[in-house]
């Protein structure tokens, strides 16, 4: 047997499967289930949303929303799977479908599935379900309401019982562990243990490594690549470790960004911004700390703040392991320092000393799940009123998230003051000279950039300045 | 024939409160409810994937496809040389074919089309083709295309007065310019079609479109058939918003020329990125003015120039910018104006319909023009907008129409009230005084909509309604639904004719062999239009149950009533199922045809003159918002809408299109910014890159009231159209956007150059050249 799931108490046992097959598709054309709609096949609006249950503890169920679009079925394996035909028991729809069924919560009704599955999964306490019910359905485009009764409909029916015990028990019965195939001549792994996945790293030197799919689910859906040998990794328990020390926060590799949220926020509160505002919850939920650094994209949101506050990155190989600086990984577009047989483990970073001034502002056309043009991240270590200290680093400013030496450099030794601030935003144009592109022009980057140490300085002075903080007046 | 007004006495029933849900509501959260590609597939589906241009525009020097061919899971492969008959999927030019012959005029136009066992193959095949090219010139920005005299007809002129004269004599003039962009759909259901072949030569199509007979039509005419030999069925659709007028017809043409090609059915579900990129989207506007005006800010003369680019065909672009310039007035009296429309032919794929069909463009010019007179005199804009409004003695357009139902100013004046205006507006300044980064601002903005489609002739409907004999109702009708709650409305209008609970009726898939020769579901027209057919077809049955219930209980046609306790005919009450029976033992026909024309309607397109309009739908809001100085980063913080549906035939369905639409208005002029490189790809081609408002984007504080009165013209249950109108309540957010920007430097007597949409990075530059013009000033 090459996987095994569960649907609706049913057990579903796969000989053989397409490991770039999506979900969506299995579901849609396999099982004609067709209540899961695609609206986009690129994780970016929600409408294929299901929830995918893993035990945890082994007595308990974790849930969490995922985009079936980008989920390949190997993903799958000792899972359980809900779909919006789950929740009406005999043709009566549940509580909270009632509810958006009576609001006007569906219009043309396309994405309404994928609002019914995200807010289900919020009331039967889903990972992420204690956010703000608009960051739970970030990830969930609605062209024709507004959101207004879908809101409501989530306020209306907050909690909902579910019952676990049965999938508990059969969970248990499904061999979870290593699965592996092969699917017209491609070959695909799901380990279970880092050293397993060591070894198959140097048999298989290149193959493409698949933790959460957020980006190499669009390789195939857009790209209609082939993987000629993918490795799950996903699902190697051993490598999603969350320690908190009084030191440093260390994050293993797979721990996927919903996850490390609370961790990361409690660390600073602007971290815990940026990952409220890092893509939406269905690829929070699926994507991983390790997969966004070992991408090595220019634009990922976590590098930059992980460099400014000193983050080092530890990488493995069946040689042992070495850790180096996070700057350091990043070499050019595209080219990361890793090497044949190796992958990334995790990623330590130091808790940041008392009296750091830290800054970090994601900015994009829209303040949820969008990719930055620009992600600033600073932290500024003060002696008697100077800067004694200073890391800064940017994302979309060039190849790849880079330190900005010059501006570093404008700040170390000067005054905290408005003025040094000024010097030190001009200087990012001796550090970066960032492309015009779709998300934004090199002028905006370089000046709304330079204008976040405005901003860190106002901050520090005790000035709230984010339009997100701000209510309408009363008058 | 109808026993009684349509327009007046409805509303007893089923008609009233509270609001019927629509009607597909619970099957849209169960996942039930089957759209296009929900259906099942036969086993011999073929699915198709297009081949698509490089180039924006180029000479086709040859065409290799043989590596298609030759791909995995390929059954065949079509070029235009494999069309029957005409290669044609436009709705008015002739001028967009279904594929590129010599030359192709758009990056992604269509030129070949792949059928395979599956949609993988056939997506991967279509990327081996080989196509050599030979570049041509290029138009793809509205300069480029103005340099090269580019146009897809001839500049239009509206005017009334001397604008000229009157210019020169104002004791004030100001002139000014600034962009707003287009907008993609982003329906959450892409384009797509089913075709399957019938017997002898027939086809049947199954497609995601708001025009079944114009895909009808196209298709008969592609194929060399008659219309009767075509049908065409949409039962729903995920979103439209004017994107699947015109548009689905590609798509379903390429269906039905496989499916008659090969005899197997055939599906074209289209890639999300392929069709933002394939498809055509809202008009990009350029406007430059100039404008006379006086101390109070009346505007005395106004020589507006707008112009559109209009992409490389001509599609609805013609109609689409005459909305401009018949919304260029908005709620205010122009009397000496001269606005010229100049439609720009470009090489980027053509622009279509958009809720609001030009008629955001327009209004966003006023508006802003308004906004303009207002900083320069230093007055509050609110002042200068009521300044303008028409009133008694003042209430002619500039296209020559009498305006007879203005109630602007009393909806301006109770939203003042009620959203606390002038309180709140203080407060704004008193807080921008004290805070250096962050800064407010406040708009009230007015709409005026014209109802009708501008075309006359589109402006009828029909309806079928079925009795049957268990009194069971179905009805259809020409309107497609698109979750606009047509058919819930239109089945309340039939319920209600006949006292019968909602739940008896059925609203069918709308299907050309049903009712023939529809207008599109566009221009905030289908309730309208086909409320009032199935009315009349309701009517004619129930005048035939009352003559036949009169002669059986020997009583009065007034002594036949419906309603919801049964059918009363003198002394005998029955239920309406025993009725129907009874009828059709007694040879009575339970159904019926229906048909509406909008009456009083004319236009002369070539004076730009006339009666374009049956009525006017009016709303106005009231938004606030806070922009960050230091990076541009905005937040709408609150709106107060208050908006005209006349008697709503359905306050929560009406309450709904008000919200959705001004939220999708709030994304036109916000985070929807549509990015073209130079060689005229569309960059922004996906959700990734393409951002459309999310929840949180919804202001926290959003009110919504309707206004509490009811058409002047005797429509359907004296409601008023709701699709369109509210879309342009969003203009209160970029005026607003403004006013925050231009608090940057209070003192300044103009207005910052903020274009639409109004991203953070637009945002930033406009806080940039305002400082500099007012220092240079």
């Amino acid at each position: 047997m090459a996987i095994s799931f569960l649907l609706d108490g049913k057990r579903i046992d796969l000989d053989t499967v397409d490991p770039t097959g999506s979900v969506l598709d299995f579901l849609r054309t396999q099982l004609r289930r067709t209540g899961t709609k695609e609206g986009c096949a690129e994780g970016d609006c929600g409408a294929c949303t299901v929830l995918v249950g893993t035990l945890e503890a082994s007595d308990r169920v974790q849930w969490r929303a995922l985009n079936s679009c980008i989920q390949f079925l190997p993903m799958l394996h000792g899972k359980a799977l809900m779909t919006v035909e789950s929740l009406a028991h005999d043709g009566v729809p549940n509580p909270l479908q009632a509810c958006m069924a009576a609001n006007g919560s569906s219009q043309c009704g396309f994405c309404t599935p994928g609002f019914v599955m995200s807010l289900h999964g919020r009331a039967i306490g889903a990972t992420g379900c204690e956010l703000p019910v608009e960051d739970v359905i970030a990830g969930n485009l609605c062209r024709c309401t507004g959101y207004g009764p879908i809101l409501e409909a989530a306020q209306e029916v907050s909690v909902l019982a579910q019952n676990d015990a049965a999938v508990i028990a059969q969970l248990a019965e499904i061999e979870g562990g290593a699965a592996s195939g092969e699917w017209e001549g491609r070959r695909w792994f799901a380990p279970r243990s880092a050293d397993a996945l060591a070894s198959l790293c140097r048999e298989y030197p290149n193959a493409t490594l698949v933790a959460g799919a957020t980006d190499v689910g669009l390789w195939i859906t857009k790209g209609l690549k082939a993987l000629e040998t993918a490795i799950f990794i996903g699902d190697i328990a051993e490598l999603a470790t969350i320690e908190a020390t009084d030191e440093a926060l260390f994050l293993g590799a797979n721990v996927r960004h919903a996850d490390a949220h609370a961790a990361l926020a409690q660390l600073h509160p602007d971290l815990g911004e940026l990952w409220r505002r890092f893509a939406a919850l269905q690829i929070r939920n699926a994507g991983t700390i390790g997969g966004n650094i070992a991408n090595g994209s220019p634009i990922g949101d976590g590098p930059p703040a992980l460099i400014a506050l000193g983050a080092q990155l530890k990488l493995r190989s069946t040689e042992g392991t070495r850790t180096l600086p996070l700057e350091d990984f990043f070499l050019d577009y595209g080219k990361q320092d890793l090497r044949e047989g190796e992958f990334v483990a995790g990623v330590r970073i130091p808790r940041p000393a008392s009296g750091t001034v830290i800054h970090i502002a994601k900015l994009s056309r829209r303040f949820d799940s969008d990719i930055s043009a620009v992600c600033g991240a600073f932290a500024l270590t003060l002696e008697k009123g100077d800067v004694a200290c200073a890391r800064v680093a940017f994302g979309g400013m060039a190849a790849t998230p880079r330190r900005a030496a010059a501006c570093e450099a404008a700040l170390v030794g000067q005054p905290f003051t408005q003025e040094t601030m000024a010097l030190a935003a001009s200087a990012l144009r001796e550090d970066f000279t960032p492309l015009d592109d779709v998300r934004g022009s090199a002028d905006y980057r370089l000046a709304a950039g330079g204008n976040l140490l405005h901003r860190l300085w106002l901050r520090a002075q005790g000035n709230s300045v984010a339009v997100l903080d701000l209510e309408a007046l009363d008058g | 024939m109808a026993d009684r007004d349509p327009s007046c006495d409805l509303g007893a029933r089923v008609l009233a409160k509270p609001s019927h849900p629509h009607e597909s509501a619970h099957l849209h959260v169960t996942g039930q409810a089957r759209y296009t590609d929900d259906l099942a597939e036969p086993a011999d589906m073929l699915h198709l994937c297009f081949g698509q241009s490089s180039e924006a525009h180029a000479r086709i020097v040859s065409m290799d496809l043989e590596a298609v061919r030759q791909a995995p899971g390929v059954h065949s492969v079509y070029t235009a040389a494999d069309i029957p008959a005409a290669n044609d999927v436009a709705p008015v030019a002739h001028d967009d074919p279904l594929l590129a012959e010599d030359e192709v005029v758009s990056h992604g136009q269509a030129l070949f089309l792949v059928a395979g066992t599956s949609r993988d193959a056939a997506r991967r095949a279509a990327r081996l083709a080989k196509i050599e090219y030979e570049p041509l010139d290029a138009a793809i920005t509205s300069a480029q295309a103005r340099a090269a005299n580019s146009l897809i007809e001839p500049t239009q002129r509206m005017a009334r007065g001397d604008a000229g004269a009157t210019l020169a004599s104002a004791p004030h003039r100001a002139k000014g310019a600034f962009e707003m962009g287009g907008q993609d759909h982003f329906y959450l259901e892409g384009q797509i079609a089913v075709a399957t072949p019938g017997e002898d030569g027939a086809v049947h199509i199954v497609s995601s479109t708001q025009h079944p007979s114009e895909v009808q039509h196209l298709v008969a005419h592609m194929l060399g058939l008659s219309s009767a030999d075509v049908t065409v069925e949409v039962r729903r659709m995920g979103g439209a918003f004017g994107g699947k007028e015109t548009q689905a017809a590609l798509f379903a043409a390429a269906a039905a020329l496989v499916a008659a090609r090969t005899g197997r059915p055939a599906k074209l579900r289209c890639d999300r990125d392929d069709d933002m990129v394939m498809t055509g989207k809202r008009h990009p506007f350029e406007v430059a003015y100039e404008v006379g005006y006086d101390e109070e800010g009346h505007l005395l003369a106004l020589s507006l120039f707008l112009s559109s680019t209009c992409g490389a065909s001509v599609d609805l672009s013609p109609a689409i910018n005459d909305r401009a310039m018949f919304h260029a007035d908005n709620c205010y009296y122009l009397p000496n104006v001269e606005i010229v429309s100049e439609r720009l032919k470009t090489n980027t794929v053509s622009a279509t319909a958009f809720r609001g069909f030009g008629g955001p463009q327009g209004m966003l010019a006023i508006e802003r023009i308004l906004d303009d007179v207002a900083t320069r005199l230093g007055r509050d804009p609110l002042e200068v907008r009521l300044a303008n409004l028409y009133a008694a003695g003042r209430s002619e357009t500039p296209y020559g129409m009498e305006i007879k139902d203005n109630i602007a100013p009393e909806i301006i004046a109770r939203l003042r009230e009620t959203a606390r205006y002038d309180a709140r507006n203080k407060a704004i300044h008193a807080f921008n005084a004290q805070s250096p980064v962050l800064k407010r601002g406040i708009a009230l903005t007015p709409v005026k909509f014209g109802i009708s489609f501008t075309t006359t002739h589109l402006n009828q409907a029909g309806a079928l309604v079925h009795v049957y004999a268990d009194g069971s109702i179905q009805v259809n009708h020409g309107g497609t639904e698109m979750g606009q709650g047509v058919y819930v409305k239109v089945a309340q209008v039939v319920a209600d004719v006949f006292g019968v609970p909602l739940g008896t009726i059925r609203c069918t898939a709308t299907r050309t062999d049903k009712v023939p020769n529809t207008s599109a579901t566009a221009a905030s027209s289908g309730a309208d239009l086909n409320g009032m057919a199935a009315f009349n077809a309701a009517s004619t049955i129930k005048a035939r149950l009352v003559d036949f219930l009169s002669r059986t209980y020997a009583c009065t046609p007034e002594d036949v009533t419906f309603g919801p306790e049964g059918v009363q005919a003198g002394a005998a009450r029955l239920t309406f199922g025993e009725v129907a029976r009874r009828a059709q033992i007694g040879r009575v026909s339970l159904s019926s045809t229906g048909f509406y024309a909008t009456p009083d309607i004319a236009y002369d397109r070539a004076a730009h003159k006339g009666r374009p309009f049956y009525y006017f739908s009016y709303g106005a809001a009231v938004s606030e918002v806070a922009v960050d100085m230091l990076t541009g980063e905005h937040k709408v913080l609150a709106v107060d809408i208050l908006h005209d549906v006349g008697a709503s035939l359905n306050p929560a369905i009406d309450k709904g299109q008000i919200e959705g639409g001004f939220v999708q208005g709030q994304g036109w002029l916000t985070t929807e910014e549509l990015v073209w490189d130079a060689q005229g790809r569309l960059l922004t081609h996906s959700p990734a890159t393409y951002k459309i408002p999310t929840a949180s984007d919804r202001p926290k504080r959003l009110t919504i009231e309707l206004w509490d009165g009811q058409n002047v013209e005797p429509t359907i249950n004296r409601s008023k159209a709701v699709g369109e109108p509210p879309f342009m309540l969003a203009i209160s957010v970029f005026s607003a956007l403004n006013r925050a920007v231009g608090a940057c430097v209070p003192e300044a007597r103009c207005l910052p150059p903020l274009d639409a949409p109004a991203t953070p990075e637009k945002v930033l530059a406009a806080i940039s050249g305002h400082r500099k013009e007012d220092a240079a000033a």
